[in-house]
């Protein structure tokens, strides 16, 4: 994408500057923006927590809060006390949700990591025959909606007994075209063939070259990806929603359900909706820059 | 992309032939070992269901009993036929344009601010992200009160410079524009900083020759900008595409029941689908409407890079 940036530049005005011209012509476009551009800035990030805070606000009161007409913007006292009835419900399995959240979403993470990483370093860098065809099939299985996989998973689950099972989750999110395709992007343009070759001139096997050379060197690339599909294993709902049941479910289908009961009291369900929501919040805080890094470098090169 | 690659040629003098024979097996063979993960478990849990949805839509087959005759075509054009098919293939292209127009322009608004100079740059774009952590689900939640048609927030907002409630359930049009809003709540963060990356691609002294020739901001954004965006452009435009045709989660618990509103005025496609095979237990009709779902995402993928060349190639041209 960056090769087609300066191929498509348009004809312009391009005589040498001298250095004052230069200094210029960076100053007109380089200069710290106005407060205006805070402004908006600010706005967007009030919008996007706006709605959390305001879930904050229904959570910390009690059923008849949501119909408020004059709510408060600072908080009553019930947070804690509906977190807990959202944890104590049986009919959720809050504690046991969040535990298939984090056992599917690292599994499948890493998983696809290992794989996108094994299969990326084979595309990007090795030859062999039939490589073009197999990494354009990848990429055109992207398109493919997942719809079009339920019916027949559901019927094999059913058969292998893995329905209402979270092994029935983790299987179909191991194959990821995205990690493939992200991994060979990477390894092509960061992994110098020069670095493979002296390996492989010393001695080292085609395994021993991928683990010791190309693996450390894509460390970045591989960690990137592993947070995003775990953010997205974390909040994947429909297949999750068709092949468990609310006995066993992961941290979506819990807070589905736990909408879906007779007597709706909302300030507990949004008190849920935020509970599941702290831990991509805390990884959000501890890894927010390299999301930032990952969806950028993903878009140049993509 | 295979610019360059190892090649089984013997590099050293010869040595053992044994070790030799094994290293020209290992080079031959290792690359087919390594990709062999993906593609072993693509057939399995991709490849296989998308053939075997295929052969499930031609039968007769229920949730429960199974495999019943072969029906040929039946289950397609009793979809096709179905009212409730169409209702839901309208909500779903009409939630798609009310989200993914507003989100790629809004998206576009936020990159271009961004690109700017800003100071705490890590913190703005962190900031735009925020609300792609929140699971879907949770968006659902939070944004089917915040539009309640009742005692909502919105309403509530609304009431207070003299417009009257609006029925964000009951409404279809309303309910679709609530929908879309969640769908551009978690995703316009997320687009804008792919949409940023493009815009950082572009080479500086564009702008600053630019500027010297004395274009203003606008029509260096207008000029400059979109046109060298045309590749990012078309890259989030065919994502959102994919993703936003598919969407389940947020109409499902937009209300307590999840089936898409009482007039079915937020069913989509893909709840429609869920509908047929697990409410009404009939897999056959379900394949046939996943296959459909698949040849409509096909077909507004092209449209829309068909749209999007034109219009960026339009305006490609420096006068």
């Amino acid at each position: 994408m960056t090769a087609t940036a300066t191929r498509r530049a348009p004809k312009l005005r391009t005589e040498q500057p001298g250095w004052f011209e230069r200094r210029r012509r960076k100053a007109i476009v380089a200069q710290r923006p106005g407060s205006l551009v805070y402004a908006f800035l600010a706005v967007v990030l009030v919008a996007g927590v706006l709605p959390l805070y305001w879930s904050f606000l229904i959570g910390s009161g009690d059923s008849s809060t949501i119909a408020d007409q004059n709510l408060s913007w600072i908080p009553a006292g019930n947070f804690i006390a509906n977190a807990l009835k959202v944890m104590n419900d049986p009919a959720v399995n809050f504690w046991l949700a969040t535990l298939n959240s984090i056992i599917v979403s690292t599994t499948v993470a890493v998983a696809v990591v290992l794989f996108s990483s094994l299969a990326g370093y084979a595309f990007a860098k090795l030859r062999f025959r039939g490589s073009k065809v197999l990494l354009v099939f990848v990429i055109a299985t992207t398109a493919v909606p997942t719809q079009l996989a339920v019916v027949p998973l559901f019927i094999a689950m059913s058969n292998l007994g893995w329905s209402g099972n979270i092994g029935a989750v983790i299987l179909p999110g191991l194959a990821s075209a995205f990690g493939v395709f992200w991994m060979t992007q990477y390894m092509s343009g960061a992994l110098p063939d020069e670095l493979i070759e002296a390996a492989r001139v010393d001695g080292a096997s085609m395994i021993r070259t991928f683990w010791s050379i190309a693996l450390p060197s894509a460390r970045p690339a591989a960690a990137m990806l592993g947070l995003f599909i775990f953010i997205m294993t974390w909040t994947n709902f429909f297949w999750p929603f068709i092949v468990l049941g609310p006995t066993d479910p992961t941290l979506p289908v819990a807070l589905q359900e736990l909408q879906a009961s007779h007597f709706v009291d909302y300030s507990i369900v949004l008190a849920g909706a935020l509970l599941a929501t702290v831990p991509l919040f805390i990884l959000f805080v501890f890894a927010g820059r390299q999301l930032v890094a990952g969806i950028m470098q993903g878009a140049v090169k993509g | 992309m295979t610019t360059s690659a190892l090649r089984a040629k013997p590099r050293t003098p010869r040595r053992i032939a044994f070790s030799q024979k094994l290293g020209r097996w290992d080079v031959k063979i290792s690359p087919y070992l390594y990709v062999s993960p993906f593609f072993i478990v693509f057939a399995v849990v991709g490849l296989f269901p998308l053939l075997y949805t295929a052969w499930v839509s031609l039968h007769k087959w229920d949730l429960i009993a199974g495999q019943g005759p072969w029906v040929g075509l039946d289950n397609f054009t009793f979809v096709l036929g179905q009212d409730q098919f169409w209702e839901a293939l309208r909500n779903t292209l009409s939630i798609f344009l009310l989200s993914s127009v507003p989100q790629i322009l809004l998206a576009l608004l936020i990159a271009a601010v961004l690109d700017n100079n800003l100071r705490g740059s890590t913190f703005w774009r962190m900031s735009v992200l925020l609300p792609y952590i929140i699971m879907p689900v949770a968006v659902g939640l939070i944004f089917g009160q915040l539009f309640a048609d009742k005692y909502g927030l919105i309403n509530n907002l609304l009431g207070h410079i003299g417009i009257p409630a609006i029925g964000w359930h009951t409404d279809a049009f309303s309910a679709q524009i609530a929908i879309a809003t969640m769908v551009n709540f978690r995703w316009t963060g997320y687009n804008a900083l792919i949409l940023l990356a493009g815009m950082q691609a572009i080479p500086r002294d564009l702008y600053e020759s630019a500027a010297i020739d004395g274009a203003g901001r606008l029509r260096r954004f207008f000029s400059i900008t979109i046109p060298q965006l045309r590749p990012t452009m078309i890259f989030v435009i065919i994502t959102a595409t994919i993703g936003g045709l598919q969407i389940f989660d947020e109409p499902t618990v937009f209300d307590q029941y999840g089936t898409g509103g009482a007039d079915h005025q937020y069913l989509t496609l893909t709840m429609y689908l869920h509908n047929i095979g697990w409410q009404q237990l009939d897999f056959g009709r379900a394949s046939a409407i996943a296959w459909l779902l698949f040849v409509v995402i096909i077909l507004i993928g092209l449209i829309n890079l068909a749209i999007t060349r034109r219009i960026a190639s339009n305006e490609g041209r420096l006068r």
